[in-house]
């Protein structure tokens, strides 16, 4: 378990020599525990089928873990999606930034009150800045009352280099990680400015304090913080 | 790569575009065009790698390896190769996803019974 941690902690503290995409990181899946998912478990062995969006890169595991149980999952790759060149647009100042509205016009597009859990991940530390607080509105509003969002917030600034994990769900507390590799389409970022992928990866955009966190998730009933000792801030929102 | 050969295969090379509604009673391999809608209800269908699919599907089985834009009902089985780009919903009884290939849309596994109750 150590062993685990120890590499958990490595990996998220990035590479110094900037050159880790070709690193045995790149391929190598690790293994870690979440406090998050356990409590989401209990959710797992409902007969009422479920409704689960998860937000990471298509996870054959994930769709498996929960197809297996009855429950339908939705899968869409936010990250990808931001990355498409036609987002790109200016604010007033003339700041490159991503058009939020036609982001949303084109992803998350389902029924209010539509899903029982999302699995956002990591998703707000590596998504661009100016889609943050719009996609995190519409989570709000697809999640159904009473439902439940969990998300991974780096608790430090691993640096530019700090790598992009996808999550599988082994069981019902214990998650694979394994480094997002960016399809060839995600690399062409819309303008160098706003542009979300470096080498195989997506680049971490900022960490979040606790107050950060709270002022992002303000319209939700309740918060749960879970602190990990790898560096990684568990946060787990009811609707 | 290249593409599985049968008799009773009908085949859309990489250079056929086709718009309008597809049908029929044999399986079919697309590695063009296709717009509109694929209608094999016994059968399966065959997206290969440079097929692009804009189409609601219907088939026993389908397997993407190309690009796929739209719903699959599936009465069998579904697979989506490693180089499978999917944007749609799929409803099937049984799904095999290789790794590297992206969905976005639902999944949706449905029990025979549960398809004869037209759920």
């Amino acid at each position: 378990m150590a062993s685990v941690t120890q590499n958990f902690m490595k990996l998220f503290r990035g590479s110094s020599s900037g050159t880790s995409a070709q690193t045995p990181a790149a391929t190598q899946k690790l293994t870690r525990r979440s406090s998050g998912l356990g409590e989401l478990a209990r959710l797992w062995n409902s007969e009422t089928p479920l409704c689960v969006l998860d937000l990471g890169s298509t996870s054959p595991t994930n769709i498996r873990f929960f197809t297996e149980r009855a429950h339908k999952i939705y899968s869409e790759d936010l990250l990808v999606a931001s990355t498409e060149p036609h987002l790109a647009t200016k604010d007033e100042q003339g700041n490159a930034i991503l058009d939020s509205r036609k982001f949303l016009g084109e992803n998350l597009q389902y029924p209010a009150a539509h899903f029982d859990v999302v699995l956002c991940w990591n998703l707000p530390d590596y998504l661009d800045e100016s889609l943050v607080r719009p996609v995190m509105g519409r989570l709000w509003s697809v999640l159904k009352p009473g439902g439940m969002m969990l998300a991974f917030f780096h608790t430090k600034d691993a640096g530019p280099d700090s790598p992009c994990y996808r999550f599988h769900i082994l069981d019902k507390d214990t998650l694979e990680m394994q480094r997002v590799t960016a399809r060839r389409e995600a690399r062409r970022g819309p303008t160098g400015a706003v542009h979300t992928t470096v080498g195989e990866g997506f680049r971490l955009q900022r960490v979040f304090n606790n107050r950060h966190i709270e002022t992002l998730f303000r319209d939700f009933a309740s918060i749960k913080f879970f602190l990990a000792r790898d560096n990684v801030r568990e946060v787990l929102v009811v609707r | 790569m290249s593409a599985p050969l049968s008799a009773d295969l009908a085949q859309i090379g990489k250079s056929v575009v086709i718009k309008g509604e597809l049908s029929g009673s044999e399986d079919l391999y697309v590695d063009g065009q296709v717009e509109g809608s694929i209608a094999l209800k016994g059968n399966a269908l065959t997206i290969g790698p440079n097929g692009q699919v804009k189409a609601s599907v219907e088939a026993k089985g389908v397997i993407v390896q190309g690009k796929l834009d739209g719903n699959v009902i599936a009465s069998d089985r579904v697979e989506l190769r490693r180089s499978a780009v999917v944007n749609g919903d799929i409803a099937t009884q049984r799904i095999a996803i290789e790794e590297g290939a992206f969905l976005k849309g639902k999944v949706d596994i449905q029990g025979k019974a549960e398809k004869a109750a037209g759920k």
